[in-house]
């Protein structure tokens, strides 16, 4: 079957983005597709690579990273969103007048087309949110 | 774009608060361009977002009610509140704001987009849907 994933919560405070990685794995795993993994809400702080959690926690941010190079995982996090939230990918940066950006690896930005797209284009799409 | 689907945005939440219905709102207007099947449906604390003479000013909440109104022009015309949310809060339809969209079939009468609906109906809404998004 083809998912998408929609991911409406930050790490760490709420287990939903730990919950939809799990989910994504087993799918994957067990031969389904994911179309794409779409993050919304404080769900785009799920893609910010200055995440530094104790070395005893697990690590949400790179474990979504390491998700993506293994399957070619799309992994997009809502433009407007993630402005509103600091997380900015190198072209926002500039656009805006940043200082730096802080897109982790696997992730890109875009709009919230791509949410609807993942919709359409999709068997199911499955929200992970509080 | 290869089929239709039916896309519901369900709204659960006060309109402020948190950023879930602002940000829920948005997603209905970006969606409106995918030429959807598409209806909004309202209960529990969500039927506030639809109420007339909000006023955010001592707040500092960005007041987006009046972008509701607008809902008609993007074709989402099927706006469903939950009677029994809207009883539990001593709301009745004359709290809620009037959004009408426009028939084109029918010489572009305006006609109202809510239609209240009991706790069945809306469950009945639910299940003929292919998408929900929760907000």
């Amino acid at each position: 079957m083809k998912f998408s994933i929609q991911v409406n919560e930050g790490p760490y405070t709420h287990q939903a983005s730990d919950t939809a990685y799990k989910f994504t794995r087993a799918a994957l795993e067990g031969g389904h597709e994911i179309y794409r993994v779409f993050f919304y809400h404080d769900g785009v702080n799920n893609g910010t690579r200055m995440t530094t959690p104790p070395q005893d926690d697990r690590n949400i941010v790179n474990r979504w990273s390491e998700l993506s190079k293994e399957y070619d995982l799309d992994l997009v996090l809502c433009v407007a969103a993630a402005q509103r939230r600091g997380i900015v990918d190198e072209e926002e940066a500039k656009r805006h007048g940043k200082s730096g950006d802080n897109v982790a690896e696997g992730f890109r930005i875009s709009g919230l087309g791509q949410l609807i797209d993942a919709g359409i284009n999709s068997d199911r799409l499955i929200s992970f949110g509080d | 774009m290869s089929e239709t689907k039916k896309f519901m945005y369900l709204n659960r939440r006060a309109p402020y608060g948190t950023i879930y219905a602002l940000e829920g709102l948005e997603v209905v207007l970006i969606g409106a361009a995918f030429e959807q099947d598409v209806s909004m449906a309202f209960m529990d604390d969500g039927v506030f977002q639809l109420t007339k003479g909000q006023d955010t000013s001592d707040s500092d909440m960005k007041n987006f009610s009046p972008t509701y109104n607008a809902l008609g022009d993007y074709e989402v015309n099927k706006i469903y509140v939950e009677q029994e949310s809207m009883d539990d809060r001593g709301l009745t339809l004359d709290d809620l704001q009037h959004l009408v969209w426009e028939d084109e079939d029918e010489d572009y009468a305006k006609k109202p987009s809510i239609r209240v609906v009991s706790r069945q109906e809306m469950a009945d809404l639910l299940e003929e849907q292919d998408i929900i998004l929760n907000y």
